[in-house]
């Protein structure tokens, strides 16, 4: 169970659970993301923040702060397994 | 309904970026504009479609929409033309929704949604030909069946592929009138739909659609409560019971309805598919260099500064050639007029000079526009706002203010109508705020000439591309600190969400540029035609009037002894000097005094103020006029590098001083000039407020900086 804040690039899960009481999240439900969904965390932008995530054939941005409670449960096929410790 | 028996009117409904302003083009023979990128239609537009029969119907073009939960301005236009509850507008009599056909799941759930209007739906499925590209087979009939016989019709609008298809299903539509069967909803959940429906009923004393009824019960934020009238207390009460039956069937209320329309679309297209593997592939090995880390940045400001370079730089020469042609038309036409001074003033001075001043500038705009809509049409757009979203949240905006400010350094009201898709209201405000502080267009004739007259001759070429460089970026520079402060003190924005979808790569095609270049020309040459030539003859009016004969026979009185050619100017400058527009101009003079602008100046900051770019014109008209036929641009330049101050403490010194100049630059990058933007934030803003707000600052603003410019400038030289 890792917050998506915390994924590597190009790695990957299935989705857990999100906050459907958050605009951000009715949105993402809408494009399809709803649990059990794979997920993956293609790249961050160049400084960081936001994120371009992968979820039913298409590429979708989402800041870093609404990535928190976001929750994957990361496939354990995934090229880093390791996620980056907490700062 | 209204009481005149209209005709029918069928909507275009469906997720951004899928083709529908192309079908819509394709079908009405209009030419709406597209590009790759969500959310270039902003508004509704309309045309006339035939359904292959001769029956016509009114197409309508609407933005796109991943949901009926509307978030932002240009998707509620859609909730509003589909329900029909605005003043002039019909409900439709069919949808048609127009699909992604290389992702039918996400895009089928806004017409899952949809079917709860209860309206003949047709479905369409475009961009066919990346489907088959990409190994995509689809049974449409299969799929038609399973959606109760609605018409499924597979398009490539952009190849014109299957558009007479559309037609004749749209016909068929309209008269089978066959629905698409709506989500079959758990028994609980559907008693809770019933409650909610009861309570509004009971409240209001009618009964409310299907569709108001459950965005009251599925979304948090919803309107629908409000416009129908149903009160806070009781609907609240109502409505939590009603979610509490919702939690009961297992679901999350504001989960619920996604959670459902996919269950039921992925049983529904389960077989409708066949192959079809990497979708993403392609665009992402493309994304690996254009949002690679470091060559991500380095490529966008490489992009930047072509796009920039090429605007100053390629435009210059075919600018020459438009001002050498305005000169010989002038020398051309002011001997037909020989005899006819006043005639020949107006026609050459007025009318020539001030529109053609004007005109010179077309190739910069169609080179804005040619990287513009490249950029858009290529998908690089969306990444742009990706790469820049970070830089944006500082200030409280988020990356989709990315495209306002950009198409902000063609003309801000364009820049302004796109901010519509953005979502907070308040972010929005403060995009829109700052978007008429971007170096638009208009502002460009002005730092040009003052380039040309002044700093190229006397600091270089060097120097003359830096201060344009520079000008451009004044308006950023303070356009930053602006909406920091607008979202983080005044307006207090939330930290923005930043939910774009990053579409796939495609080659930008021809057509859709070029017609985009042409549009934006188009609209820049009917300005010229009408609100520039306007102004310039009320100018020019203005400073021919009155034209008192006893005027010119003082001077030539008294003139004994002295060269014709300088009686002649005598006799000119004191004309101008006791017109109308130099009178006005000379009791306005002390405002802008401390910003070393002369009376002749201060006439063309006021008259710009319609029009910034009438400046130009302006400056041409009170310096030159009534030379006729030698008044071209160069002449203009040297008359002004020979002004001199004729009276108060700066006598004898020239006007066009390296302070004043710069002074004057800096006042036109800053102030509020120009009528339509206004209009524009007025309209966008939903009032006068903000509109007046952004004209005092602008113009308070770049007063004062025009000051501390020409104060410090002085002190220093
Ligand atoms: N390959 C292909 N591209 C298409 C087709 N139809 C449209 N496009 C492209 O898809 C992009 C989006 O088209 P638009 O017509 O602007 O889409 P829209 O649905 O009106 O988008 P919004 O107004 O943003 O909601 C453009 O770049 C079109 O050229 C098609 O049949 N095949
Ligand atoms: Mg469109």
């Amino acid at each position: 169970m890792t917050p998506l804040s915390q994924l590597l690039p190009g790695q990957y899960g299935k989705l857990t659970s999100l906050n459907p009481e958050r605009s951000v999240d009715q949105r993402l439900m809408a494009l399809g993301l709803l649990p059990g969904m794979v997920l993956k965390l293609v790249r961050k932008a160049p400084l960081g923040d936001p994120l371009a995530i992968e979820f039913a054939g298409q590429v979708v941005s989402l800041r870093l702060t609404e990535a928190q409670t976001i929750i994957i449960d990361v496939a354990a096929d995934c090229p880093i397994q390791r996620p980056r410790p907490q700062a | 309904m209204s009481a005149a028996e209209p005709g029918l009117t069928v909507a275009l409904v469906g997720n951004p970026n899928t083709g529908k302003s192309t079908l819509f083009n394709a079908l009405t023979g209009l030419r709406q504009r597209v590009g790759n990128y969500p959310g270039v239609t902003v508004a509704r537009k309309s045309g006339q479609c035939d359904c292959g029969d001769g029956t016509k119907v009114e197409l309508i073009d609407l933005p796109g929409l991943y949901s009926l939960s509307a978030a932002s301005p240009d998707e509620q236009v859609v909730i509003d033309a589909l329900s029909g509850h605005l003043a002039d507008d019909r409900r439709p009599d069919a949808v048609v929704v127009v699909i992604d056909a290389t992702n039918l799941l996400r895009n089928l759930f806004l017409a899952s949604q949809l079917s709860e209007l209860n309206l003949p739906v047709v479905l369409v499925l475009n961009q066919a030909d990346v489907a088959a590209e990409q190994g995509l087979k689809i049974n449409t009939e299969l799929l038609s069946r399973r959606l109760g016989g609605i018409p499924v019709v597979l398009t490539s609008a952009w190849k014109g592929e299957g558009i007479s298809a559309v037609r004749r299903a749209i016909g068929e539509a309209l008269r089978a009138r066959v629905r698409m069967p709506a989500v079959e909803w758990p028994p609980l959940v559907e008693e809770a739909l019933a409650d909610v429906a009861a309570g509004v009923a009971a409240d209001i004393g009618r009964a409310p659609g299907r569709a108001d009824v459950e965005r009251l019960l599925f979304d948090s934020t919803t309107s629908v409560g409000q416009r129908l009238g149903w009160a806070a207390p009781r609907r609240d009460v109502v409505i939590r019971a009603a979610r509490d039956k919702v939690r009961r069937a297992g679901y999350n209320p504001l989960a619920a309805e996604p959670l459902i329309h996919y269950e039921r679309l992925r049983k529904l297209l389960e077989g409708v598919v066949q192959g079809g593997g990497n979708r993403t592939g392609g665009s992402a090995a493309v994304d690996q260099v254009l949002l690679h880390r470091v060559l991500g940045p380095v490529v966008f400001a490489g992009i930047m500064l072509g796009m920039f370079a090429a605007v100053f730089w390629l435009a210059k020469f075919p600018m020459q050639w438009i001002s050498g042609g305005v000169d010989a038309l002038k020398l051309g036409v002011a001997p037909l007029l020989d005899g006819m001074p006043m005639l020949q003033s107006l026609v050459t001075d007025g009318m020539i000079g001030g529109v053609g001043a004007f005109l010179a500038f077309l190739p910069q705009i169609l080179i804005l526009f040619l990287f513009v809509s490249i950029l858009e049409d290529s998908g690089y757009m969306a990444r742009a706002a990706f790469i820049m979203d970070r830089l944006f949240s500082w200030c409280g905006l988020n990356g989709k203010s990315f495209v306002p400010l950009l198409s902000g350094f063609a003309c801000a009201i364009p820049g302004i109508l796109s901010t519509r898709t953005i979502e907070d209201p308040k972010a929005r405000l403060a995009t829109a705020f700052a978007v008429p502080f971007m170096s638009c267009s208009a502002r460009f004739p002005v730092y040009a000439l003052m380039c040309a007259a002044f700093i190229g001759p006397l600091y270089g070429p060097g120097w003359e591309s830096v201060v344009m460089v520079g000008m451009h970026c004044v308006g950023l520079l303070f356009a930053v600190p602006t909406a920091f402060v607008l979202t983080r003190f005044v307006l207090k924005v939330k930290p923005q969400p930043f939910v774009l979808e990053l579409p796939r790569y495609q080659m930008p095609k021809p057509r859709d540029v070029l017609w985009r270049m042409w549009q934006n020309a188009a609209e820049f040459v009917s300005r010229a035609g009408t609100v520039i030539f306007a102004i310039t003859i009320i100018v020019w009016a203005l400073s021919y009037f009155p034209r008192d004969p006893a005027v010119e026979q003082r001077i030539r009185a008294t003139a004994v002894g002295v060269a014709p050619a300088v009686v002649d100017a005598q006799v000119q400058s004191a004309y101008v000097e006791q017109s109308w527009m130099g009178r006005f101009g000379k009791s306005v003079q002390p405002i802008f005094d401390p910003c070393g602008f002369d009376w002749k100046i201060t006439v063309g900051v006021l008259a710009s103020f319609p029009a910034r770019e009438v400046i130009v014109s302006t400056l041409g008209v009170t310096y030159s006029v009534g030379e006729g036929a030698e008044a071209d641009s160069k002449h203009l330049q040297q008359v002004m590098r020979d002004a001199k101050w004729t009276e108060g403490p700066r006598v004898g010194t020239p006007i066009f001083s390296l302070a004043a100049i710069l002074a004057l630059m800096v006042f036109f990058a800053l102030c509020s000039q120009c009528g339509p933007t206004v209009a524009t934030l007025a309209q966008e803003t939903g009032g006068w407020k903000w509109a007046a707000i952004s004209f005092v600052y602008m113009t308070a603003l770049a007063w004062l900086m025009a000051v501390a410019v020409y104060q410090g400038v002085s002190r220093l030289a």
